[in-house]
């Protein structure tokens, strides 16, 4: 036993020597490895707000898949642009239409003008011209670039033909008269055009700068020419990003600090979490389970809407069951969204919906959703149940088919999905079946019209009711259930094109009425963020259309903390 | 030696064509459209993206197009991200997951190794009870929550230091690296530590163990040159799959840690059926295993000449 004893110890001794030549080797190798990764990425560690050098540090959700604005459909890619970029007309910090590029324009009901600034400079010094929106827009439209956004530039004049390839683009039409004068045609009257160049896809791009990436424009930092409040100076692909102050920007009241850095790129809202509460960067979102601790911290937690509406989108095509109205109806009647919301969901930001435009659409004076009020929604069994009774017997079925729901494989649309089967077993005795798809393949099947009811979602592109208003119209691909009727295309083309502001507004009034009693949609929720920002960071906006986050108006205010 | 190493990379190639072709069927049998957005887009440019990617083509075109951009190495575009080829996307973002990986699998070796001898060692005494209690939760505790909670501490330990000690996230210095490395080398870790204990006690029992004894070789030397360098082997074969698994299965940690990692675009690629980058990453993963596991075979002959094949 002694002898083992003493064997052990000097058999230790001798692992111990080991164990220390081993670390020593590790640690010149972690020397070795730090000098190559040092090439992968940037080292930043100056904090989530720098005053010295007036910089501050984000984390940005998604790396943007490029920024070349023509081109570019997400989220991420809209909200770097929204800072590298100005369109002809912005929006200010109250989401109120103020002048861009244009100092001024004039919107007729055959066409537009827009007369650019001078002082409206690319960040290599030259003037921003009206061949630069002329050559962007035309290239939007050129079949070759297959544009997803092109459909957004439709109301200019020949713009569907040439994207169809059946004109050729010197039909377009937009012209720029001088330097300093752009000239549209319209297709159709389009009162609402001043709020879609305020969007990312109408937004300028010089010819021969273009021409000379040879392709390549917006897939790095050198391949890109700005004229916003920053400029894009380092990209470092999945790692990080630095937008330094564009000295050639006109607006003063814009780009206030010198530097954003965009230190971090993950979706984890955890890790997002994590940095914020280690002062790494100035500003996070909160999911619901985050919530108590933010309270903990005493933070200012902030909500908004983040602008899009999940629904329940029935499926009109002839063959459905979901074709019946009364069935439609009789679903509606079935079920509450407030329950939805509050007792399933519990996302303490999210806001049951009632209605195909959500809360933050404008009317006239004031909110849309005010001056043209629905009928007040409650659960209402003895109603759903007679409607259920009427489709029976103009069906002539004894019993009903499973219904297919189609929706997304994320936990939170899953956990609707059960809650709706459930609801419809219990209320109606319907059964539902869940078909659960990854993204690309539920847009196959919400393309191919391979469901019953399909759980949607839609955000705005612009701040008009248009752009949920027109939704339901049989010429709009984006609806997938295929919902036709003379009525609602007539509506929505009054919507479009009518100068006068009561009757248009009326039309969406209108709108909403007839997608109440005969498309019938199944509102489900609008989607909101909570949101902490650090105190010292003021002029941080969020929005609901537009670049989701927008640091253009932000400023350091040093007197806090 | 050297016609062994041939006939084995021979092998690799033809492994690497099988990966390269059932990916390519396989990925094509997925349902749904990699062209589909959001934003439903006119038959007319969906046309044309299609022609762009060649996906007018029958699918045999395809593949046969396919496989011969391959044996020129050369991947194709992304889908997703438009201008970028996927050999860019490599070239850049994998030596970030090769350096994460390779400290990873170093802490995972070393740790492994000196933890496993150590049990032995101590057998059935508390060093030995502590080290397999934590390798049964370094085993069975999934990555996603070790890498949440380790930042977390982080985070815990920067406020009660009142500064950034080791930075929570983010990639570019060695602070940045330590963490989530260890995060990704813990399963491994644990693994390679049973596998080291059970190596070694079986070799205490074994003859020439006794017979070295019986000689009077001194105790420290008979540890490290008979006991440690026999056990080692069988690590030594997990070895290699162990380094192509933890430098391609890093995603979870390079998510949570922010660190701009080829394992991301793998994942992603997967969910949004991008096409190129499926077919790149996976082909590309697919030779890096194959590699390592003859890298491991050749490596065998040098530490145990027994193995050395001859012919």
């Amino acid at each position: 036993m002694n002898r083992n004893e003493s064997n052990r110890g000097s058999e230790a001794r001798s692992l111990a020597l080991y164990a220390a030549y081993v670390l020593l080797a590790v640690a010149i190798l972690i020397y070795i490895l730090a000098f190559f990764a040092g090439n992968t990425g940037i080292a930043i560690n100056g904090g989530a707000i720098n005053e010295e050098r007036n910089s501050i540090t984000i984390a940005l959700s998604e790396e943007p898949p490029q920024l070349d604005s023509t081109r570019s459909t997400d989220a991420s890619s809209f909200v770097v642009l929204a800072h590298t970029m100005e369109g002809l007309i912005a929006y200010d910090q109250n989401d109120q239409l103020t002048p861009g590029v244009a100092e001024r324009w004039e919107i007729r009901d055959d066409g537009a003008t827009f007369w650019i600034r001078e002082e409206a400079i690319w960040s290599d010094g030259q003037p921003v011209t009206a061949h630069d929106f002329e050559f962007a827009w035309k290239r939007v439209l050129d079949p070759d670039t297959a544009a997803q956004y092109a459909f957004i530039l439709y109301p200019i004049k020949n713009a569907e033909a040439v994207n169809q390839g059946d004109l050729p683009k010197e039909m377009l039409g937009v012209r720029a008269v001088t330097d300093l004068v752009l000239e549209v045609d319209f297709e159709r009257p389009t009162p609402y055009f001043d709020k879609l160049v305020a969007f990312n896809t109408y937004f300028p791009l010089r010819e021969d700068f273009f021409e000379s990436t040879n392709g390549r424009y917006g897939a790095d930092a050198e391949m890109l020419l700005s004229n916003g409040p920053y400029i894009l100076t380092e990209w470092i692909h999945g790692a990080s990003m630095v937008w330094k102050k564009n000295p050639y920007y006109w607006n003063s009241e814009k780009g206030l600090l010198d530097e954003i850095v965009t230190a971090y790129i993950t979706n984890d809202a955890n890790a997002n979490l994590n940095l914020f509460k280690d002062g790494q960067i100035v500003q996070t979102g909160l999911t619901a389970p985050m919530l108590p601790t933010a309270m903990e911290q005493r933070w200012q937690i902030d909500r908004f809407m983040d602008g899009t509406l999940f629904f329940l989108e029935f499926n009109h095509r002839e063959s459905r069951i979901t074709d019946n109205l009364h069935f439609r109806k009789a679903l509606y009647f079935a079920q509450d969204p407030s329950e939805l919301v509050y007792k399933v969901l519990k996302e303490a930001s999210y806001l049951p919906a009632e209605s195909l435009f959500p809360i933050w659409i404008q009317g006239l004076q004031g909110a849309f959703r005010k001056e043209y009020p629905l009928p007040k929604h409650s659960l209402d069994l003895e109603k759903a149940r007679e409607y259920l009774d009427l489709a029976r017997q103009e069906l002539g079925l004894e019993d009903f088919p499973p219904i297919i729901l189609l929706t997304g494989d994320s936990s939170l649309s899953l956990l609707a999905a059960e809650y709706y089967q459930e609801l419809y077993k219990k209320n109606l005795g319907l059964e539902l079946r869940i078909d659960a798809q990854i993204f690309k393949q539920r847009l196959a099947k919400m393309t191919s019209g391979d469901f019953d009811i399909v759980m949607a979602g839609w955000g705005p592109d612009y701040f008009d009711a248009l752009t949920f208003g027109d939704l339901f119209s049989s010429w709009n691909l984006n609806n997938r259930g295929r919902y036709q009727s003379e009525e609602m295309d007539n509506l929505v083309r009054t919507a479009q094109s009518e100068l006068d502001p009561q009757k248009r507004m009326d039309a969406f009034g209108s709108i909403q009425e007839l997608i109440y009693s005969d498309v019938v949609i199944i509102p489900m929720y609008e989607r909101g963020v909570s949101f902490v920002v650090d105190p010292r960071l003021k002029g941080f906006k969020r929005r609901s259309v537009g670049p989701q986050v927008d640091y253009n108006y932000a400023y350091i205010d040093s007197s806090q903390n | 030696m050297f016609l062994f190493g041939l006939k084995r990379l021979l092998q690799g190639v033809v492994t690497v064509w099988f990966i390269a072709t059932a990916t390519f069927f396989a990925m094509h049998n997925v349902p749904g459209d990699p062209l589909l957005n959001e934003r439903a887009g006119s038959e007319a440019i969906k046309a044309n993206l299609e022609s762009k990617y060649g996906l007018d083509q029958p699918l045999s075109t395809q593949y046969f197009i396919y496989l011969r951009n391959l044996s020129r190495g050369d991947f194709g575009i992304s889908f997703t991200q438009e201008n970028r080829e996927v050999n860019d996307i490599i070239r850049e973002h994998f030596p970030v997951s090769a350096i994460l990986g390779i400290l990873a699998i170093v802490f995972a070796a070393t740790g492994g190794v000196l933890f496993g001898a150590l049990t032995a060692l101590y057998r059935n005494r508390l060093p030995d009870y502590i080290i397999m209690i934590l390798v049964i939760l370094g085993i069975s505790v999934p990555s996603f929550v070790i890498a949440a909670m380790s930042q977390l501490m982080l985070v815990g330990i920067n406020n009660m230091a009142g500064s950034t000690i080791l930075p929570v996230a983010g990639w570019g210095t060695i602070l940045h690296m330590l963490v989530p490395a260890l995060v990704l080398g813990l399963g491994t870790m644990a693994y390679l530590t049973r596998l080291m204990r059970s190596s070694m006690l079986e070799i205490i029992g074994s003859d020439y163990i006794r017979t070295a004894r019986s000689k009077g070789v001194p105790p420290s030397r008979i540890f490290a040159k008979h006991q440690l360098r026999n056990a080692i082997l069988p690590v030594v074969t997990v070895l290699g799959p162990s380094i192509a698994a933890i430098t391609t299965g890093g995603f979870v940690v390079e998510l949570v840690f922010a660190i701009p990692g080829l394992g991301r675009y793998f994942v992603q690629a997967v969910q949004q059926l991008d096409y190129t980058v499926i077919m790149g990453t996976t082909v590309f993963y697919g030779a890096f295993l194959v590699f390592m596991v003859i890298l491991v075979d050749i490596l065998y002959g040098f530490i145990d000449p027994r193995v050395r094949l001859e012919k």
